[in-house]
């Protein structure tokens, strides 16, 4: 036992974890604890308290951990995870709802109790780190910078890695129409993500209305094809140029600004598309939306069930297939996986091309640029049209996938989850903003069974990454400053 | 090479240089002496056009950059190290030296970084590692090199003694010194004038804006009130 507390001031854990056992008792004895029931006779009260004691432990164990780790000492909370964790287990994998240790599980959904593993997770993980830490001598924390080489060669593996499964999915038993329909999502998220982080994460410049450029290319695409009865494929192209030309007359103004007065004007201009296209009417189908938005066809070969009216094939018949609704959506699934890889090949290549260094280096210094004789307007002017251009082509590929638009997809919030995806992933990160997609966009649409909870979820997810990756999941370039040195731990 | 002419500029309505006239030989290092607020580091901006001269002229090699945009005038073979090194913290030494050659023809770029390595053989050691990490006097040589870079026939240099220690400082001047032989023609602003004026052929002096003196370095390391007023002020 003492083994287990070395280090630690008894006295105070024991005050720490008293107090949080009596904030507990006091907010969920009267609010969790009795239970409104409906009877015959009336409104009636009836106690649950089995359930307070069980916040009661749950709390009492876990502040103890957190307590422990605030201390760096790692036994106790090992302990403590390794127990929650084989009480949540036991009755999950062991018949689950069912089984007579299903008392021990918080939630009555079998989703919820596998996230509420996220508790244990993160105290094991924590504590092993510590002890990993303890056991090193610090010399080997000075290692790391040069470990960037091989970090780099990880990242390029598993990105290869990740285009190769997800070229494989939907052909795979796994490949389920729900899932495949989930991942487009997350790829349009990708996608617009990747083409924010030019502006962004590379140039350096705050821009909170980035899904103007997207609605530019969805409403392009829409109205395009609604009035001159153009195709997919000769939109697409026309989208990213209308989306890049807007990017360029926004970019104009607002150049002279930096930072907080660009976010605050780029905000502005996102909500004007958004208002204009809401009321002018005439035009754009106000509130109303577009739709009926032809779908794109896979080089001249619709997906319908029954061949088009005017004679031709469908893809179906073409090659012989039975219909099945499915192989749209995989098709679907595969244009903006292709629209998505090109946008990162493009920054990627751009990356290490004049232009691109140049948009780094504005974002570092403005002045040093200026004095090497670039000229900050056009680098920030193909920034933002570059970045608009690519915000266009995932819009005009939305507008195809749903069929139907209206400006309420393109609100503010819109432009928040892409920033936020951009942040999430590490700024200038290119596979990081692909885990940052697939856990801001991808966990919601997942859990969309779990309705209310899901934000609980998501909520959490966003505050774990926080706490453990302040710099976003994969942060390419390191900050020039650290609080505390690197492998401290802290 | 480079006459200015009776230039003034402003900081809003402040007046921060009032008819500076100065001229920079080719082949020449002349060295611009002056006290904190002098209009030092505003006179080299000035040639840069940022701020924008006004009422005179500023000449370069035969060409009147009064009126040019920054990013021309920095294409017109001048290169500055501005105060205070602004090296790209974020990007490694490599890249801040493309940075550098970002105007120039890139068939140049490998003998021109071999020249660079030569001149700070300790940036090619640190050539992975990012800027933010190198100590003062190594961003102070890589904001130099960077400017090297761009292949300059005039290099500016704001204040490259600023905040390192005697050792370095005298390695910094000294390869100012061999750029200079190879042909390099240096404007230098400083504040550490002994240095500075040992090293120049001419040198000026700024006041409050305007120029108060002129000579060959050795002439005012001889003066008796540049002494005073610059070389024992602290002692």
């Amino acid at each position: 036992m003492t083994g287990l507390l070395a280090g630690l001031d008894g006295n105070r854990l024991l005050r720490h974890v008293l107090g949080a056992v009596l904030i507990t008792f006091l907010m969920t004895s009267l609010i969790v604890g009795l239970e409104l029931v409906a009877t015959q006779t009336g409104l009636s009260l009836r106690p649950r308290y089995h359930i307070v004691l069980y916040c009661v432990v749950v709390v009492a164990l876990g502040s103890t951990a957190v307590f422990a780790l605030a201390e760096r000492s790692w036994r106790l909370p090992m302990l403590v995870g390794v127990v929650i964790a084989a009480l949540l287990l036991v009755p999950l994998l062991t018949g689950n709802l069912a089984s007579d240790l299903a008392f021990l599980l918080p939630f009555p959904v079998a989703p919820l109790n596998w996230l509420a593993l996220l508790l244990p997770a993160f105290i094991l993980i924590r504590a092993a780190q510590l002890a990993y830490a303890s056991a090193r001598p610090p010399a080997a924390a000075a290692r790391r910078r040069e470990m960037t080489r091989t970090g780099k060669l990880v990242s390029l593996g598993l990105g290869l890695l990740l285009i190769l499964v997800a070229f494989a999915f939907p052909i795979s038993p796994w490949g389920s129409r729900q899932l495949v329909d989930i991942l487009t999502i997350v790829l349009i998220y990708i996608m617009l993500g990747w083409g924010l982080n030019i502006v962004v994460g590379l140039a350096g410049l705050l821009d909170l209305g980035y899904v103007a450029f997207y609605a530019v290319g969805a409403y392009s695409y829409a109205l395009l094809s609604e009035y001159f009865g153009w195709s997919f494929w000769v939109c697409l192209p026309l989208a990213g140029l209308f989306a890049a030309s807007f990017g360029i007359v926004l970019g104009f103004p607002v150049l002279r600004l930096r930072g907080d007065y660009l976010a605050i004007v780029t905000l502005g201009f996102g909500e004007i598309i958004r208002v204009v296209l809401i009321n002018w009417y005439e035009f754009t189908g106000g509130p109303d939306g577009i739709g009926g938005i032809p779908r794109p066809s896979f080089f001249g070969l619709p997906f319908q069930a029954n061949p088009p009216r005017d004679g031709g094939e469908t893809f179906a018949s073409f090659f012989g297939l039975s219909f099945d609704p499915y192989h749209r959506i995989a098709f679907l699934y595969y244009l903006i996986l292709v629209l998505a890889l090109f946008t990162n090949w493009f920054t990627i290549r751009i990356r290490k091309l004049p232009i691109g260094r140049a948009w780094e280096a504005l974002r570092e210094d403005e002045i040093a640029c200026r004095a090497l004789g670039l000229n900050p307007t056009n680098v920030k002017l193909a920034a933002f049209g570059i970045g608009a251009m690519f915000a266009g082509f995932a819009g005009s590929f939305f507008a195809a996938r749903q069929g139907f638009i209206s400006p309420e997809s393109f609100v503010f919030i819109e432009s928040a989850v892409i920033l936020a995806i951009v942040v999430l992933g590490g700024l200038g990160s290119q596979l990081g903003i692909v885990f940052s997609a697939a856990i801001l966009i991808g966990l919601p649409e997942f859990f969309r069974e779990l309705e209310d909870y899901r934000m609980l979820a998501f909520g959490l997810v966003m505050v774990l990454i926080m706490i453990w990756k302040p710099t976003g999941l994969v942060s390419h370039r390191d900050p020039t400053i650290r609080l505390h040195p690197r492998g401290d731990g802290r | 090479m480079l006459v200015i002419e009776g230039i003034h500029a402003f900081y809003g309505r402040i007046e921060a240089l009032k008819g500076v006239s100065l001229e920079v030989k080719q082949g020449e290092i002349v060295t611009l002496i002056g006290a904190n607020g002098a209009g030092k580091s505003t006179l080299l901006m000035t040639i840069c056009g940022q701020p924008r001269g006004q009422g005179g002229r500023i000449v370069l090699e035969g060409i009147d950059i009064t009126n040019m945009s920054t990013h021309q005038i920095m294409r017109r073979g001048i290169a500055q190290s501005p105060e205070g090194r602004r090296v790209f913290p974020r990007m490694t030494v490599y890249e801040n030296l493309q940075m550098g050659a970002i105007n120039v023809d890139p068939g140049h770029f490998e003998g021109d970084l071999k020249r660079c390595f030569e001149l700070f053989p300790i940036l090619e050691r640190r050539r992975g590692q990012r800027a933010g990490t190198l100590s003062g006097g190594e961003q102070q040589m890589l904001a130099i090199a960077r400017a090297m870079m761009a292949r300059p026939r005039l290099l500016l240099l704001d204040e490259p003694s600023l905040g390192l220690a005697p050792l370095i400082v005298r390695q910094i001047f000294s390869v100012i010194k061999e750029l200079n032989q190879q042909g390099v023609t240096v404007l230098l602003v400083e504040q550490n004038a002994f240095h500075a004026l040992k090293l120049a052929h001419r040198a000026y002096v700024l006041v409050n804006g305007q120029i108060t003196m002129t000579g060959t370095g050795r002439q005012l390391l001889a003066d008796p009130e540049v002494r005073r007023a610059y070389l024992e002020g602290g002692h």
